[in-house]
């Protein structure tokens, strides 16, 4: 079972729920594809067993063959290829990796290099196997190290695969949960989380995911997460309240569900809900 | 006019809060939501009429005429971004479609074009002698620093005679960041004090450092981890950053902006705290 | 001396613009002929890369000199691969420039910024 969490907003608690979710359930996989911005491994601290870079195909021009026709500066859509004395100048942090110029060149001048964009690490705490992936700042897109961490694991009937998407709707967070079996869209209690929630919620129905929601750091006033999920008929896996305890482990990126008794059941309870709910989901779709 | 650019590496810091309380205090009658993937200054600091809008062209998307396409397979073959679907017609996915051309190209018979695509909505708010500027990516979208960069343009363009304006940044250290902060003339960081959240206040320092712009730091929900709080005014006295206050946790913000509102519109911890950081930050800009 | 500077408007009243890459148009003046040409600046809308393409409108216009008041790195290169010179504009005027550049009295921009994508080294 793939199951993948996301939030529209920032700092809603994904990496919170997964990481403590993935810590209970045992014999699980954690993969943390924010790969802009991975914070997982500050609470896993992981060592690592292997480690594999990334890269992508960016391309050189043989200048003793070319001649100068420019068609590929002409042709790059992204403004990546350059032109001055006699010379192609390339942009390696705008190419976008197509290919094209090399199919398009004329006297074939242009072949590929690889270039390193970033590294997956893997690594394990206790029965956790830790997944992450980190892009090199100034890289135009983390989209083929997702994939890669999303290929490194194959679903394993016996593992829970858990994946920490990125914040927001873009690109990145698509990649992250076109193979998730379930979703949990994490909102917290405020307007910006509610405008943000419907974001991730019109990207899951686009995907035809099925989903739910977890509302955190809830606090005892009117909650518009709330609200919404009651108007949209989007089902409430469970609420986590505000609670200043768990607030200063997580910013200590301490495992809660490993420094409280209280803390593990209260996600083990979230847990079997959320397994319950998902394997419904997934009969009723077949 | 001077620019007031509000920036914090990690997401849910609160600078949108920090943005309409400064928006508020300044009287301001410029500014702009420059987190074009996931706007929120309008739900607190919107000036309630309707807004001009105008749509946003990013990367052309490719399109397929099934009437010409002989489902020969080139296209799929070469396409880097698994963007060709495959069934009984061939078919472009919108959404992992990067618009490089090299379908185009390959296509033996002319079959398909690059078509210009909406990638979003610029909106212009004018009221009265108030100008607010922002823009929504469509969901899916890739890079957004030209919109961004759309969005303080169009600021610009409508402001007339202002002092100051403020623009609320994106979280991250990427593109549309990097959009926001160019020609600003200060930055103001809104620091968490956690683990985190420290890893990506440093980040975006660092990438705010190389534009030369004037850095202040404050820190949002301090009282949350006294320990992390400390960590962060000393990482500013060491290295020459100027820490302008922080600001405590308060149930009560929530309430404000889930009615709409600034923390200075109500009375509360939150809003005295931020009124401090507010003319300690102005004073340094307007310096 | 061919004189290439990013200007707000079609005329020489215009003001220089603050961004180069995405300027709406350029200025070519001719020291020699004292002859003007504006052009369009395409590479405005360009969702990305658009210093890059900035920067080859104008080797390929063949000016000697750019006068702006800011340039990315990857502009910046461009120009510098053409051995294009680039100067630091003073004010906003396009007379008062190009009387300081003719006498002298401009500074070489060593301000450049980095580009929208950047690789930097961790902190």
């Amino acid at each position: 079972m793939r199951i993948a969490v996301l939030s529209g907003k920032g700092g809603a608690g994904k990496t919170l729920l997964c990481v403590n979710l993935a810590v209970v359930a045992k014999k699980s996989t954690y993969i943390d594809c924010d790969v802009e911005e991975p914070n997982g491994h500050l609470f896993f601290k992981p060592p690592i067993t292997k480690e594999k870079e990334i890269s992508i195909k960016i391309p050189e021009v043989d200048k003793e063959i070319c001649n100068g026709c420019r068609k590929c500066v002409e042709f790059c859509n992204y403004n990546a290829l350059a032109y001055a004395k006699d010379k192609v100048i390339v942009f390696d942090e705008i190419c976008h990796s197509c290919g094209g110029c090399m199919i398009l060149c004329p006297e074939k001048a242009i072949s590929e290099r690889d270039k390193v964009i970033g590294k997956i690490k893997v690594g394990s705490f206790e029965e956790v196997m830790v997944l992450t992936g980190i892009l090199n700042t100034g890289e135009v897109s983390g989209i083929p190290i997702i994939n890669e961490l999303l290929l490194e694991n194959r679903p394993d009937k016996n593992r829970t695969i858990f994946i920490d998407c990125p914040p927001g709707s873009s690109c990145s967070v698509m990649e992250s949960i076109k193979d998730a079996d379930y979703c949990i869209l994490v909102a917290e209690p405020t307007l910006f989380g509610v405008h943000n929630l419907n974001m991730v919620y019109e990207l899951v129905k686009l995907f035809n995911k099925p989903f739910g929601a977890v509302l955190n750091k809830c606090l005892d006033v009117e909650n518009p997460a709330e609200e919404f999920c009651a108007e949209n008929d989007i089902k409430i896996l469970g609420r986590i309240p505000f609670d200043k305890e768990l607030g200063i482990l997580n910013s200590n990126a301490k495992i809660a569900v490993r420094e409280s008794k209280e803390y593990a059941k209260q996600f083990s309870s979230l847990l079997d809900i959320i397994f319950m709910e998902a394997r419904n989901e997934a009969a009723t779709n077949t | 006019m001077k620019q007031l650019l509000i920036l914090s590496g990690k997401g849910g810091t609160g600078k949108t809060t920090i943005a309409s309380a400064f928006i508020k205090l300044l009287n301001a009658k410029a500014y702009a939501d420059c987190d074009v993937d996931a706007p929120n200054l309008h739900l607190v600091a919107g000036p309630g009429k309707e807004p001009t809008k105008t749509d946003y062209y990013g990367i052309p998307k490719a399109e397929i005429n099934s009437e010409v396409c002989i489902a020969c397979g080139e296209c799929k073959q070469r396409c880097r971004f698994d963007a060709i679907i495959a069934n009984d017609l061939y078919k472009v996915d919108y959404y992992a479609c990067e618009g490089c051309g090299v379908c185009q190209i390959v296509c033996p018979f002319d079959a398909i074009t690059l078509k210009p695509a909406v990638a979003g909505e610029l909106m212009l708010y004018t009221d009265k002698d108030r100008v607010f500027s922002t823009a929504e990516l469509k969901m899916g979208s890739g890079n957004s620093g030209l919109l961004v960069s759309e969005v303080k343009k169009q600021m610009k363009d409508a402001s007339d005679n202002i002092d100051i304006a403020l623009i609320d940044g994106s979280p991250g250290i990427g593109c549309p960041v990097i959009a926001s902060l160019s020609g600003v003339d200060m930055v103001l960081i809104v620091a968490e004090p956690s683990i985190s959240g420290i890893h990506d206040m440093k980040r975006i320092i660092q990438t705010a450092a190389k534009f030369g712009t004037r850095i202040a730091v404050c820190i949002n929900k301090y009282d949350t981890n006294l320990e992390n709080t400390e960590r962060i005014e000393k990482f500013c006295m060491d290295q020459g950053l100027s820490f302008v206050g922080k600001i405590p946790f308060d149930s009560d913000a929530v309430k404000a902006v889930n009615n709409g509102q600034s923390i200075v519109d109500i009375d509360c911890r939150s809003g005295r705290a931020v009124k401090e950081i507010y003319t300690k930050t102005i004073k340094i800009l307007l310096n | 001396m061919r004189v290439a500077m990013p200007v707000d408007k079609k005329n020489m009243d215009s003001s220089i613009c603050v961004s180069f890459g995405r300027t709406p148009y350029y200025l070519i003046y001719d020291t020699n002929t004292k002859k003007s040409e504006f052009i369009d600046n395409s590479a405005a809308t360009s969702p990305g890369g658009a210093g890059i393409k900035a920067a080859q409108i104008l080797v390929d216009k063949k000016a000697d000199i750019v006068i702006t008041p800011r340039c990315g790195e990857n502009a910046a290169n461009v120009l510098i691969s053409a051995d294009i010179k680039i100067f630091k504009s003073n004010g906003s005027s396009i007379k008062g420039n190009i009387d300081a550049y003719v006498s002298g009295k401009l500074n070489l921009l060593d301000e450049i910024h980095p580009g929208f994508h950047r690789h930097e080294n961790g902190f």
